[in-house]
């Protein structure tokens, strides 16, 4: 990642090749008449002194210079004496001026040459025979266009006898090693941004900026700025929100200063504020956050209930929870309740929420500018496993929840992820195994969710889901989908799926899963941060008497259990 | 309970001890958790109760532990619900403030305003010039003394401050 960086300077466009070609024709002509003016003087300087000689003396210092810049020059001045006929009565400098001619038509002819060879070289762009050794960044640089050049027209531009999955087998390989990624990732990007792929992977080289978050509770917005300009921080406000502040530049630690230790502010990035804003929590209700660590939601939402009503706030991880409750000290929030259970076995703890946040627990695809690491070591695993505990957890959020709330009865579910199998996926599986509904989340900007992908077809109220990209908002990417539980139970657990399931397992084979496998119980390992190891096992849905296999798209259990535990990432 | 009326004791707040047990938003009380003495509001106190111990980390707001040896130890999380009652206050010069939130003692270069009368040994509260909240102390010298005292000496003993937050991040849960 770190080689990039240079890379990245260098004027986009005509390439390495095409500046190569340009230079002979242009900067040497310049040298040459720079040092024509010198040799001249010079000249003109002997002529007064001495008899004109012939150019090939030794001892004027302006042949020394001549030979230090042309080191070919004495042949060429030699053969240029011989064949030339008028030679002596040619002034000295007329001699030079025809040399550097002869020369000039040297350079162009070898530019010309080199031209031509080059073009040869990207008319019929080879495709490497993968033997190579150490890649050359610049080159596959330059493959990556050409491939995108041949993929825009593919059938005037192929080479005759590739097909076009050759093509895509090498683009997506360079990639990978251009922005070293593994092939997996990769893969599943160039579905996602069939288009824009090469603008999201640079993006994803750049950080985001800074955003913090006042505390309404403690302060107000413009008190901060004003505070924190004092301090030597340079701000802005954040137009969609009333109480984010993006930070350009700072001469203070923003984490260390008496504000932030004060509980003004929160160091938070701007994507999250979004599930809390799609989650519009009220005053005097009863909310669950369920995976809150390390509070960043939970006070935001708490600021908004105005320290009223009652708020959970549970993390699987107690060392994790334990930030949690020092940030709900520090934004001086009262109304909440630390607790830290497995989310999964939460509805049989407590139920009755009116409104329930699932920041759920993902592969971090979404963060990849924060978390490098997520780019070689997610595979087809990860993201099976993070789907399937999320699809777990999100009915316990449902469970969770109160469909006869006055005021609420709303599930928000978020992630950090863009993989279409942790969001619409989940939400879908929500769809037809509770009964909810999808709502408009309330955000006016982020494009709609996928209601078709590939092969998957998913209900038409899809699109009122949010996705988030790096490039298109500078936030990093996420989604955000809100979901109003309705009263009653859903009856008629769909018998048969329509779509094909992922990864082109046949629908029978899921069902069959389920039935061998009996109802929820095998669940892989107990998951991610499993503190009990019970807890999987004896995990029964409440609310839901009726099977549902469902449950069991995911992994079969040996092969998650192969892989070791604590390998998902929970989103900072 | 006992335990709290000696803390506010200490920072001369017994008059308004009434008012954090009677409040005009429904009753809060004192609760012992794990050792820890937590404020909290009687209804989430009741919803609380759902939450296994072992699993509950902390509710409403933490004022204190008790020590391995049963002394009671007041944390700096106890500070929102402390300083608007206490009656006996410092201000902290903006210089200072930092040498504060890193755990030292204030000088008396450090000090800005002192509230009068502040007797030697008494709790008090210390606030930034800009009326913030940064933690509290004990004051090592009454306030006449403070007045004829070298710009070196202490004047504030450090118990607790906001600094904690990421310096002990751990003990306060």
């Amino acid at each position: 990642m770190g080689r990039k960086r240079p890379l990245d300077k260098t004027p986009s466009g005509p390439g390495r090749k095409h500046k190569k070609q340009e230079d002979p024709g242009a900067a040497p002509e310049q040298k040459k008449r720079k040092r024509l003016k010198v040799k001249a003087g010079a000249v003109l300087e002997k002529k007064k002194s001495k008899k004109p000689l012939p150019v090939e003396e030794p001892d004027s210092d302006s042949s020394e210079e001549l030979a230090d810049e042309f080191p070919e020059e004495g042949v060429a001045a030699v053969s240029a004496g011989s064949d030339d006929s008028d030679q002596d009565i040619l002034l000295p400098i007329e001699k030079k001026a025809k040399k550097q001619k002869k020369q000039q038509d040297e350079d162009d002819r070898l530019a010309e040459e080199e031209l031509q060879t080059n073009l040869a070289a990207t008319e019929t762009i080879v495709l490497p025979s993968g033997q190579e050794l150490a890649p050359d960044l610049t080159i596959i640089r330059q493959r990556i266009r050409d491939v995108q050049f041949v993929l825009a027209d593919f059938k005037a531009r192929r080479q005759e006898g590739k097909s076009r999955s050759d093509y895509l087998n090498q683009l997506r390989q360079d990639l990978c090693t251009y922005y070293s990624y593994n092939e997996f990732l990769m893969g599943k990007l160039m579905d996602l941004f069939p288009t824009e792929l090469e603008t999201f992977l640079n993006a994803n080289e750049e950080p985001r900026p800074m955003t913090i978050r006042t505390n309404s509770l403690k302060t107000r917005r413009r008190d901060l700025a004003q505070a924190l300009i004092n301090r030597g921080v340079n701000l802005d406000p954040i137009k969609w929100s009333k109480v984010g502040l993006v930070i350009y530049s700072t001469e203070v630690p923003p984490g260390a200063t008496p504000e932030y230790l004060a509980g003004h502010y929160m160091l938070q990035g701007a994507s999250s504020f979004l599930p809390v804003m799609a989650l519009a929590p009220q005053e005097n209700e009863r909310i669950l956050d369920m995976c809150s660590a390390p509070g960043g939601k939970t006070t935001y939402i708490a600021a908004l209930m105005k320290n009223t009503g009652c708020l959970f706030a549970n993390d699987a991880n107690p060392d994790r929870a334990k930030a949690i409750v020092s940030n709900v000290h520090r934004m001086g929030v009262h109304n909440t309740v630390i607790c830290s259970y497995d989310g999964r076995v939460f509805p049989k703890i407590m139920h009755g929420f009116d409104r329930v946040l699932l920041d759920a627990p993902c592969s971090g695809t979404g963060v990849i500018s924060k978390d490098p690491e997520v780019k070689m070591s997610k595979d087809e695993k990860d993201i099976q496993r993070c789907a399937h505990l999320q699809k777990e957890l999100i009915a316990a959020a449902i469970d969770c929840c109160d469909a006869k709330s006055k005021t609420g009865g709303y599930i928000v579910y978020s992630t950090c992820s863009i993989m279409v199998e942790e969001n619409e996926g989940v939400i879908d599986y929500a769809l037809r195994t509770r009964n909810v509904r999808l709502v408009p989340t309330g955000l006016d900007f982020g494009q709609s969710g996928f209601v078709n992908f590939q092969q998957q077809r998913y209900h038409p109220s899809m699109k009122l889901t949010k996705r988030f990209y790096p490039h298109q908002h500078n936030l990093d990417g996420f989604f955000v989908a809100k979901l109003q539980k309705l009263p009653g139970e859903k009856h008629a657990p769909p018998k048969e799926k329509t779509q094909t399931p992922e990864n082109g397992k046949p629908a029978s084979a899921k069902s069959s899963a389920a039935k061998g496998k009996g109802k929820t119980n095998s669940q892989p390992g107990g998951g991610k941060t499993n503190s009990k190891p019970g807890s999987g096992k004896t995990k029964s849905k409440p609310g839901s008497g009726k099977t549902t296999p469902a449950g069991q798209t995911q992994a079969k259990s040996p092969k998650a259990k192969a892989t070791p535990k604590g390998i998902l990432k929970k989103k900072k | 309970m006992t335990v709290f009326v000696c803390v506010c004791f200490h920072f001369s707040i017994s008059d308004n001890i009434k008012l954090l047990i009677d409040r005009p938003d429904g009753t809060y009380c004192f609760r012992l958790h794990r050792d820890r003495v937590y404020y909290v509001s009687e209804e989430l106190m009741k919803k609380a109760g759902n939450v296994a111990r072992e699993n509950l980390l902390s509710f409403g707001t933490c004022f204190g532990k008790f020590t391995k040896t049963k002394k009671f130890r007041l944390h700096v999380t106890a500070l929102d619900y402390l300083a608007p009652y206490a009656k006996y206050k410092v201000w902290l010069k903006p210089s200072a403030e930092q040498q504060f939130l890193y755990g030292h003692h204030v000088m008396k270069s450090g000090l800005g305003r002192i509230t009068e009368a502040t007797a030697k040994y008494q709790g008090v509260i210390v606030y930034s010039m800009s009326d913030m909240p940064l933690g509290f102390g004990v004051a090592a010298k009454s306030t006449q003394e403070c007045r004829h005292a070298d710009t070196m000496t202490i004047v504030v003993f450090h118990q607790a401050d906001i600094g904690e937050y990421i310096r002990n991040e751990e003990a306060l849960t």
